[in-house]
Protein backbone atom coordinates (compact mmCIF):
# COMPACT_ATOMS: atom_id res chain seq x y z
CA UNK A 1 0.00 0.00 0.00
CA UNK A 2 2.87 2.38 0.64
CA UNK A 3 4.57 1.46 -2.65
CA UNK A 4 5.07 4.76 -4.56
CA UNK A 5 4.19 4.73 -7.86
CA UNK A 6 7.07 5.49 -10.65
CA UNK A 7 5.08 6.47 -14.00
CA UNK A 8 8.57 5.10 -15.86
CA UNK A 9 7.84 1.77 -14.51
CA UNK A 10 4.01 2.00 -15.64
CA UNK A 11 4.63 4.01 -19.62
CA UNK A 12 8.32 3.45 -20.02
CA UNK A 13 7.29 4.88 -23.86
CA UNK A 14 5.61 8.12 -22.64
CA UNK A 15 8.82 9.06 -20.62
CA UNK A 16 11.38 8.33 -23.75
CA UNK A 17 9.34 7.97 -26.32
CA UNK A 18 10.47 6.49 -29.77
CA UNK A 19 11.81 8.80 -32.35
CA UNK A 20 9.38 8.04 -35.53
CA UNK A 21 11.65 7.12 -38.27
CA UNK A 22 9.11 7.07 -40.79
CA UNK A 23 5.80 9.07 -42.38
CA UNK A 24 3.12 8.44 -45.01
CA UNK A 25 1.22 10.95 -45.31
CA UNK A 26 -2.20 10.71 -47.53
CA UNK A 27 -3.45 14.02 -49.27
CA UNK A 28 -7.18 13.83 -50.50
CA UNK A 29 -8.30 17.66 -50.83
CA UNK A 30 -7.60 19.72 -53.12
CA UNK A 31 -7.90 23.15 -51.83
CA UNK A 32 -4.91 25.27 -50.54
CA UNK A 33 -5.42 24.57 -47.35
CA UNK A 34 -6.36 20.97 -47.56
CA UNK A 35 -2.73 20.28 -49.30
CA UNK A 36 -0.16 22.69 -47.78
CA UNK A 37 -0.33 21.08 -44.44
CA UNK A 38 0.76 17.41 -45.79
CA UNK A 39 3.28 19.04 -47.49
CA UNK A 40 4.84 20.87 -44.62
CA UNK A 41 4.73 17.61 -42.51
CA UNK A 42 5.99 15.92 -45.41
CA UNK A 43 8.71 18.42 -46.04
CA UNK A 44 9.57 18.91 -42.49
CA UNK A 45 10.16 14.73 -41.79
CA UNK A 46 12.42 14.91 -44.58
CA UNK A 47 13.98 17.99 -43.39
CA UNK A 48 14.65 16.13 -39.94
CA UNK A 49 16.28 13.17 -41.77
CA UNK A 50 13.22 10.60 -41.34
CA UNK A 51 11.70 8.79 -44.34
CA UNK A 52 8.54 10.23 -45.95
CA UNK A 53 6.09 9.24 -48.89
CA UNK A 54 3.17 11.50 -50.22
CA UNK A 55 -0.39 9.69 -51.51
CA UNK A 56 -2.57 11.55 -53.70
CA UNK A 57 -6.28 10.61 -53.45
CA UNK A 58 -9.26 12.39 -54.43
CA UNK A 59 -9.43 15.61 -54.97
CA UNK A 60 -5.95 15.38 -53.44
CA UNK A 61 -5.20 14.74 -56.92
CA UNK A 62 -5.02 18.26 -57.68
CA UNK A 63 -1.47 18.78 -56.08
CA UNK A 64 0.35 16.72 -58.52
CA UNK A 65 -1.94 17.05 -61.89
CA UNK A 66 -0.20 19.66 -64.19
CA UNK A 67 -2.95 21.09 -65.11
CA UNK A 68 -4.27 22.03 -61.52
CA UNK A 69 -1.47 22.67 -59.76
CA UNK A 70 -1.27 26.11 -60.37
CA UNK A 71 -4.86 27.05 -59.75
CA UNK A 72 -5.03 25.51 -56.22
CA UNK A 73 -7.55 27.70 -54.11
CA UNK A 74 -8.42 28.46 -51.30
CA UNK A 75 -11.96 27.53 -50.13
CA UNK A 76 -13.97 30.74 -49.20
CA UNK A 77 -17.14 29.01 -48.56
CA UNK A 78 -18.18 26.11 -45.87
CA UNK A 79 -15.16 27.13 -44.03
CA UNK A 80 -15.67 29.53 -41.45
CA UNK A 81 -12.14 30.24 -39.97
CA UNK A 82 -11.87 32.19 -43.34
CA UNK A 83 -14.21 34.73 -41.51
CA UNK A 84 -15.98 35.89 -44.79
CA UNK A 85 -20.00 35.71 -44.74
CA UNK A 86 -21.00 32.47 -47.08
CA UNK A 87 -22.91 34.84 -49.46
CA UNK A 88 -19.95 37.04 -49.99
CA UNK A 89 -17.29 34.26 -50.17
CA UNK A 90 -19.42 32.26 -52.60
CA UNK A 91 -19.27 35.90 -55.04
CA UNK A 92 -17.17 34.99 -58.08
CA UNK A 93 -13.52 35.73 -57.79
CA UNK A 94 -13.29 35.31 -53.98
CA UNK A 95 -11.39 32.11 -53.65
CA UNK A 96 -9.12 33.80 -56.35
CA UNK A 97 -8.74 36.83 -54.37
CA UNK A 98 -8.13 35.49 -51.38
CA UNK A 99 -5.89 32.66 -52.28
CA UNK A 100 -3.43 36.01 -53.89
CA UNK A 101 -3.26 37.31 -50.64
CA UNK A 102 -2.76 34.42 -48.96
CA UNK A 103 -0.01 33.73 -51.23
CA UNK A 104 1.61 36.95 -50.77
CA UNK A 105 1.82 35.85 -46.78
CA UNK A 106 3.39 32.66 -47.66
CA UNK A 107 6.29 33.81 -49.62
CA UNK A 108 7.02 35.87 -47.60
CA UNK A 109 7.37 33.31 -44.63
CA UNK A 110 9.44 31.36 -47.02
CA UNK A 111 6.44 28.97 -47.60
CA UNK A 112 6.94 27.75 -51.55
CA UNK A 113 4.36 27.68 -53.77
CA UNK A 114 2.88 24.85 -54.48
CA UNK A 115 4.35 23.59 -57.99
CA UNK A 116 7.93 24.80 -56.26
CA UNK A 117 6.92 23.08 -53.00
CA UNK A 118 6.26 19.56 -55.09
CA UNK A 119 9.65 19.99 -56.87
CA UNK A 120 11.19 20.80 -54.03
CA UNK A 121 9.90 17.82 -51.87
CA UNK A 122 10.68 15.43 -54.72
CA UNK A 123 14.47 16.54 -54.49
CA UNK A 124 14.62 16.02 -51.03
CA UNK A 125 13.59 12.26 -51.80
CA UNK A 126 10.07 12.45 -50.37
CA UNK A 127 8.05 9.37 -52.59
CA UNK A 128 5.31 10.62 -54.14
CA UNK A 129 2.29 8.39 -55.26
CA UNK A 130 -1.11 8.63 -57.30
CA UNK A 131 -3.80 6.48 -55.87
CA UNK A 132 -5.11 4.18 -58.86
CA UNK A 133 -8.70 4.07 -58.05
CA UNK A 134 -8.89 8.19 -57.88
CA UNK A 135 -7.04 8.05 -61.34
CA UNK A 136 -9.22 5.81 -62.93
CA UNK A 137 -12.41 7.46 -61.22
CA UNK A 138 -10.87 10.75 -62.77
CA UNK A 139 -10.22 9.23 -65.97
CA UNK A 140 -6.32 10.26 -65.33
CA UNK A 141 -2.75 8.74 -66.75
CA UNK A 142 0.44 8.93 -65.64
CA UNK A 143 1.31 11.37 -68.23
CA UNK A 144 -1.31 14.01 -66.27
CA UNK A 145 0.89 14.37 -63.68
CA UNK A 146 4.06 16.18 -62.53
CA UNK A 147 7.27 13.87 -62.86
CA UNK A 148 7.94 13.93 -59.16
CA UNK A 149 4.99 11.19 -59.14
CA UNK A 150 6.71 8.23 -58.66
CA UNK A 151 3.88 5.75 -59.90
CA UNK A 152 -0.02 4.74 -59.40
CA UNK A 153 -0.30 2.83 -56.69
CA UNK A 154 -3.41 0.46 -54.85
CA UNK A 155 -4.55 1.30 -51.71
CA UNK A 156 -2.17 -1.92 -50.89
CA UNK A 157 1.06 -1.42 -52.42
CA UNK A 158 0.32 1.88 -49.98
CA UNK A 159 0.32 0.42 -47.00
CA UNK A 160 2.96 -1.93 -47.91
CA UNK A 161 5.13 0.68 -48.18
CA UNK A 162 3.56 2.73 -45.10
CA UNK A 163 4.83 -0.34 -43.15
CA UNK A 164 6.77 0.04 -40.35
CA UNK A 165 6.21 3.85 -40.06
CA UNK A 166 2.97 6.16 -39.05
CA UNK A 167 0.02 7.10 -41.25
CA UNK A 168 -1.61 10.65 -41.23
CA UNK A 169 -4.73 11.47 -43.49
CA UNK A 170 -5.47 14.62 -43.84
CA UNK B 1 23.19 23.06 -21.55
CA UNK B 2 26.25 21.08 -21.14
CA UNK B 3 29.80 20.59 -21.94
CA UNK B 4 31.46 18.49 -24.87
CA UNK B 5 34.83 17.87 -25.62
CA UNK B 6 35.64 18.02 -29.34
CA UNK B 7 38.61 17.94 -31.10
CA UNK B 8 40.46 18.25 -27.70
CA UNK B 9 38.00 21.64 -27.17
CA UNK B 10 35.34 21.72 -24.49
CA UNK B 11 31.89 23.23 -26.12
CA UNK B 12 29.12 24.46 -24.62
CA UNK B 13 26.31 22.48 -26.46
CA UNK B 14 22.22 22.32 -25.81
CA UNK B 15 20.49 18.82 -25.20
CA UNK B 16 20.56 18.11 -29.24
CA UNK B 17 24.14 19.13 -29.66
CA UNK B 18 24.05 22.40 -31.30
CA UNK B 19 26.56 24.82 -30.33
CA UNK B 20 25.31 26.85 -27.98
CA UNK B 21 28.43 29.94 -28.56
CA UNK B 22 29.09 29.58 -32.33
CA UNK B 23 32.71 31.51 -31.91
CA UNK B 24 34.00 27.86 -30.37
CA UNK B 25 33.33 26.40 -33.78
CA UNK B 26 36.92 25.14 -35.54
CA UNK B 27 37.30 23.54 -38.80
CA UNK B 28 38.86 20.27 -36.85
CA UNK B 29 36.00 20.62 -34.33
CA UNK B 30 33.23 19.94 -38.10
CA UNK B 31 35.65 17.18 -39.34
CA UNK B 32 34.98 15.25 -35.67
CA UNK B 33 31.12 16.41 -35.58
CA UNK B 34 31.03 15.14 -39.62
CA UNK B 35 32.67 11.95 -38.82
CA UNK B 36 30.42 10.96 -35.95
CA UNK B 37 27.41 11.91 -38.21
CA UNK B 38 28.60 8.97 -40.62
CA UNK B 39 30.17 11.50 -42.72
CA UNK B 40 33.63 10.00 -43.57
CA UNK B 41 35.04 12.85 -45.25
CA UNK B 42 33.88 16.60 -45.79
CA UNK B 43 34.20 17.59 -49.71
CA UNK B 44 34.50 21.23 -50.98
CA UNK B 45 30.79 21.00 -51.33
CA UNK B 46 29.98 20.23 -48.08
CA UNK B 47 32.10 23.32 -46.71
CA UNK B 48 30.46 25.30 -49.15
CA UNK B 49 27.64 24.65 -47.43
CA UNK B 50 29.03 24.88 -43.80
CA UNK B 51 30.10 28.14 -44.36
CA UNK B 52 27.22 29.11 -46.51
CA UNK B 53 25.36 28.63 -43.08
CA UNK B 54 27.83 30.09 -40.77
CA UNK B 55 27.74 33.30 -42.73
CA UNK B 56 23.93 33.12 -43.12
CA UNK B 57 23.72 32.94 -39.05
CA UNK B 58 26.20 35.73 -38.14
CA UNK B 59 23.83 38.00 -40.61
CA UNK B 60 21.04 37.18 -39.74
CA UNK B 61 20.67 35.74 -36.30
CA UNK B 62 19.17 31.98 -37.91
CA UNK B 63 20.75 29.80 -39.83
CA UNK B 64 19.06 29.25 -43.46
CA UNK B 65 15.94 27.15 -44.20
CA UNK B 66 16.51 24.34 -46.53
CA UNK B 67 14.68 25.96 -49.33
CA UNK B 68 17.21 29.19 -48.72
CA UNK B 69 20.15 26.82 -48.66
CA UNK B 70 18.91 25.25 -52.02
CA UNK B 71 17.93 28.67 -53.65
CA UNK B 72 21.36 30.70 -52.80
CA UNK B 73 23.86 28.28 -51.22
CA UNK B 74 25.20 27.22 -54.74
CA UNK B 75 24.21 23.32 -53.99
CA UNK B 76 20.35 22.40 -54.92
CA UNK B 77 18.25 20.61 -52.69
CA UNK B 78 18.79 17.20 -53.98
CA UNK B 79 22.65 17.56 -53.16
CA UNK B 80 22.16 18.89 -49.59
CA UNK B 81 20.28 15.93 -49.37
CA UNK B 82 22.91 13.58 -50.78
CA UNK B 83 25.40 15.66 -48.63
CA UNK B 84 23.67 15.83 -45.49
CA UNK B 85 21.24 12.36 -45.57
CA UNK B 86 20.37 13.19 -41.83
CA UNK B 87 18.60 16.15 -42.97
CA UNK B 88 20.62 18.71 -44.88
CA UNK B 89 18.99 22.19 -42.25
CA UNK B 90 20.00 20.43 -38.99
CA UNK B 91 22.64 18.11 -39.60
CA UNK B 92 24.74 20.69 -41.31
CA UNK B 93 23.67 23.81 -38.78
CA UNK B 94 25.11 21.53 -36.03
CA UNK B 95 28.38 20.25 -38.06
CA UNK B 96 28.51 24.06 -38.57
CA UNK B 97 28.29 24.78 -34.98
CA UNK B 98 25.23 27.08 -35.00
CA UNK B 99 21.92 26.78 -33.31
CA UNK B 100 19.15 24.99 -34.75
CA UNK B 101 17.78 26.79 -37.87
CA UNK B 102 13.87 27.74 -36.75
CA UNK B 103 10.91 28.01 -39.33
CA UNK B 104 8.79 24.48 -40.45
CA UNK B 105 10.13 24.83 -44.23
Amino acid sequence: MTDTINPEKIHPEKIHPEKINKVSIIVSKGSLEGIYPALIMANGARAEGMEANLFFTFFGLDAVNKKRIDHIKVATVGNPAMHIPTLIGGLPGMSGLATHMMSKTMEKLDIPPIHEFIEMIGDTGCGMYACKASVDMFDLSEDDFVEQIQGIITVGDFYDMAAGGQIIFT
Amino acid sequence: MSTATFAGTPVEVNDEGFFVDPTQWTKEIAIELAAADGIAELTSQHWQVLEFMRKEYFEKGTGPTVRVLGKTSGVSVKDLYLLFPKGPAKMAARIAGIPKPKGCI
